[in-house]
C-alpha cells in the first residue's frame, strides 16, 4: 500500500513536470524548428521561401500539425517510456542517446561528491554540537556553516583562479588533457582524475554548509534525549555515546534531507560542469541552449526530474530499514 | 538593542555586509557613466588599474561600472521576485490554514507535487522558451518567481496552523473578535518574524536562481548582470587567455551578496525560533 502510494506520487510528479514542459513552449510564440533553421539560414544556405517549406515538412515529421491534445498524449506517452524525441542539432541522434553518452560523467561526479560532502558535513556538524568536543574543534566546525551561502559555482571560479591559474598545479578546464586519446590506460585515468579534482572540491564544499548547519541543529536537540542521558549514566565511554547513540540518531533525518536536496545537488553539478567544460549533462544542456536545440533541453529537464522523483521515492521506501520506529508506525 | 546585536552575531555581520553593498551600489550609481557598462565603451582587455578599478573585458566594458549596475539589477530581481513569492506565500498559506478542509488539501497537494521537481530546470525551460531578445530584468524576476512560492506557502501555513491552537487566539475568540480581526490583530503580528525570515529566504533563492540561469546563458544577454558577466567570460575562455579579473570580480560580488543574505537569514531564524538560542 505504502509502496503503491509512493509510486503514484512519482507518476504524478513526472506527469506534472512533463505537462509544464509541454505547455510552456506552446504558450510562447517561439517555434523551435523555425528558430533552429533560421539560425542555419543565417550561417548561409537557403532562402527565406525554402525556410518555410523546410519548417513545414519538419513540423509534419515531428507531428506538430496534429491537434494539440493528440500531441499532448503522444508527448506524455513518450516521456513515460523515456522517449524524448531526436536532437535537432545532431540530427540522427535521439535525446536519450545524448543523455546516455554524457550521463556517466555526471553520475560519477555527483556520486563521489555527494557521498563525501554528506559524510564530512554530518561529522563536522555533529562535532560542532557535541558538548565534549574541544573548544577549537567546535569553533572550526561551526565556521563551516559559512560555506552555506556560497554556491559551488562561485567556489569553482575562485578555485580555478587560485589553484589552476595562479599556482598552476591543476588544469583549468576540460575532462582530459588536449591531445590525449580516451583510453583505459592508467595514465589516462589519472589524467581524468586530475581534471575532476577542482570540480569535486567545489561541489563538496559548496554543499557542506547545509549539512553542517542541519546536523548541528539535530545534534543540539538529541543531547537532551533520555537515551543519551541514560547512556551517560551507564558510564559508557564518550566515544561510544558519540558514535552509537548520538551520531546514529542524529543522522536519520539527514537521510531524508539528502533525498530532498537531490534536486539542488544535480542542479549545482550541472552548472559546475559547464564552468569546467566537462562533457556531462550540463555541457549537453548548455550546448543545446546555445544552439536552440529545444527537444534536448526539455529531454534533459524531464530525465533529471524523473531521476530525482524515483530516487526520492527509493529513499523513502528504504528509510524504514534504517529507522525501526518508522517501520512500526507503518504497520 | 545593541546587546541583542552582540549576541546575534550572524545577523550583525550579515546586515553589516548588506549595508556595505548598498553603500557601494548607491555611491557607484551616483558616480558612474552607465554607458561604460555596455560593450565598446572603453579599451578592451585591460587588467585592474587605477583608471579601471576592476579591469575591462573583451568587449570593452568597464568591469567596475558593470559590477555596480550588475549588483543593482541583482537587487531588483531579488526584491521583486522575493516580495512576490512571499506575498503569494502569505495569502495562500493563510487561506490554506484558515479554511482547512478541501482548499487546504488542494493547496498542500499542489505544493507537495511541485516541490520535488527541481525548480531550476523548469526555470530553464521557461527561460529558454522566451525569445532571447525579449529577456529583461523583469522577465528574469517573473521566471524565478513562478516556481518559488511553494516554500513560503508551506512555512506560513504550518505557522498559522500552530498559532490557531494557541491560547491567545482562544482568548481572542472568547472575547468576541471575528475571524478577520483575529487574523490581522492576533495572528499576523506574531507571524512577522517568520514572514521576515521567509522573505529573506525568498530573496536569497531568487538571486541564486537568476544567477544560475544567467551563468548558463539564459539571462538578459545585453545586461551586465553578474551571472551574465561570468557567462561571457567563460564563453571567451577568460582563464585560458589570462584575463582572470573578468570572472573573478563578479564572483566575489556574488559571494558577498549571497553570504550576507544567508547570514541575515540565519540571524532571523534565531530570532524567530528562540528555542535554538536557549539550547546553546
Amino acid at each position: 500500500m505504502f509502496v503503491l502510494k509512493r509510486l503514484l506520487f512519482v507518476l504524478l510528479v513526472v506527469w506534472s513536470a512533463s505537462t509544464i514542459t509541454f505547455f510552456i513552449p506552446r504558450i510562447s510564440d517561439i517555434n523551435p524548428i523555425r528558430e533552429r533553421f533560421a539560425e542555419l539560414a543565417r550561417l548561409g544556405g537557403f532562402s527565406a521561401g525554402e525556410l518555410e517549406k523546410i519548417v513545414e515538412s519538419y513540423s509534419k515529421a515531428f507531428g506538430l500539425d496534429k491537434p494539440l491534445m493528440q500531441q499532448y498524449f503522444d508527448y506524455i506517452g513518450g516521456v513515460m517510456t523515456l522517449d524524448f524525441g531526436v536532437s535537432l542539432n545532431k540530427f540522427p541522434k535521439t535525446v536519450l542517446m545524448l543523455i546516455a553518452e554524457s550521463l556517466p560523467w555526471t553520475i560519477g561526479l555527483i556520486l563521489v561528491t555527494t557521498i563525501l560532502s554528506f559524510v564530512i558535513g554530518n561529522l563536522v556538524g555533529a562535532l560542532a554540537a557535541w558538548p565534549l568536543s574541544p573548544r577549537w574543534v567546535r569553533g572550526v566546525s561551526t565556521s563551516f556553516i559559512l560555506f552555506q551561502g556560497v554556491p559551488p559555482v562561485l567556489l569553482a571560479i575562485l578555485l580555478i583562479f587560485f589553484v589552476a591559474f595562479k599556482l598552476n598545479i591543476l588544469p583549468i578546464a576540460g575532462a582530459y588533457s588536449i591531445g590525449t586519446v580516451p583510453d583505459f590506460t592508467f595514465e589516462f585515468l589519472l589524467d581524468v582524475l586530475r581534471h575532476q579534482v577542482l570540480p569535486g572540491i567545489a561541489l563538496i564544499f559548496g554543499s557542506l554548509g547545509t549539512w553542517v548547519l542541519s546536523m548541528r541543529g539535530m545534534g543540539i536537540t538529541i543531547q537532551g534525549e533520555d537515551y543519551v542521558v541514560f547512556a551517560e549514566h551507564k558510564g559508557l565511554s564518550s566515544y561510544t555515546i558519540f558514535k552509537d547513540y548520538y551520531l546514529r540518531n542524529a543522522m536519520l533525518p539527514q537521510v531524508t534531507a539528502l533525498a530532498l536536496a537531490l534536486g539542488n545537488v544535480i542542479t549545482s553539478a550541472i552548472v559546475v560542469e559547464t564552468i569546467f567544460g566537462l562533457p556531462g549533462l550540463g555541457f549537453v544542456l548548455i550546448t543545446a541552449i546555445r544552439s536552440n536545440d529545444f527537444l534536448v533541453i526539455y529531454g534533459i529537464v524531464l530525465f533529471i526530474t524523473i531521476a530525482v522523483a524515483v530516487l526520492m521515492a527509493l529513499v523513502e521506501l528504504l528509510y524504514p530499514l534504517l529507522d525501526p520506529r518508522v517501520r512500526q508506525g507503518q504497520e | 538593542m545593541i546587546n541583542y546585536f552582540k549576541r546575534n552575531i550572524s545577523l550583525t555581520i550579515g546586515l553589516g555586509l548588506l549595508i556595505f553593498l548598498i553603500l557601494f551600489t548607491v555611491h557607484g550609481l551616483l558616480t558612474i557613466e552607465f554607458k561604460q557598462a555596455y560593450p565598446l565603451a572603453v579599451r578592451p582587455k585591460q587588467p585592474p588599474s587605477l583608471k579601471y578599478l576592476f579591469g575591462t573585458d573583451f568587449f570593452g566594458r568597464d568591469l567596475y561600472t558593470a559590477m555596480v549596475v550588475g549588483v543593482w539589477q541583482t537587487a531588483i530581481i531579488g526584491l521583486l521576485a522575493g516580495a512576490a513569492g512571499t506575498i503569494i506565500g502569505i495569502v495562500l498559506g493563510f487561506i490554506s490554514a484558515y479554511f482547512s478542509g478541501l482548499v487546504d488539501a488542494a493547496i498542500k497537494f499542489i505544493c507537495q507535487i511541485l516541490t520535488p521537481i527541481p525548480a531550476f530546470l523548469i526555470q530553464v525551460v521557461i527561460a529558454s522558451s522566451i525569445d532571447k531578445r525579449d529577456v529583461t530584468i523583469i522577465t528574469m524576476a517573473v521566471v524565478v518567481f513562478l516556481l518559488s512560492w511553494m516554500a513560503p506557502t508551506l512555512v506560513i501555513r504550518s505557522q498559522v496552523l500552530s498559532m490557531r491552537e494557541r491560547q491567545f487566539v482562544a482568548v481572542a475568540k472568547l472575547s468576541g473578535m471575528n475571524s478577520l480581526e483575529i487574523i490581522f490583530k492576533e495572528i499576523f503580528p506574531n507571524l512577522l518574524p517568520f514572514i521576515a525570515a521567509a522573505f529573506v529566504a525568498q530573496v536569497f533563492q531568487a538571486v541564486f536562481a537568476s544567477f544560475y540561469l544567467a551563468v548558463i546563458g539564459l539571462g538578459p544577454l545585453r545586461e551586465p548582470l553578474l551571472g551574465n558577466t561570468i557567462w561571457a567570460a567563460q564563453s571567451q575562455s577568460a582563464f585560458f587567455n589570462g584575463w582572470w579579473w573578468w570572472p573573478v570580480g563578479p564572483s566575489l560580488a556574488m559571494i558577498l551578496i549571497l553570504g550576507s543574505l544567508a547570514l541575515i537569514n540565519m540571524g532571523l531564524d534565531e530570532m524567530a525560533n528562540p528555542r535554538i538560542r536557549n539550547k546553546e
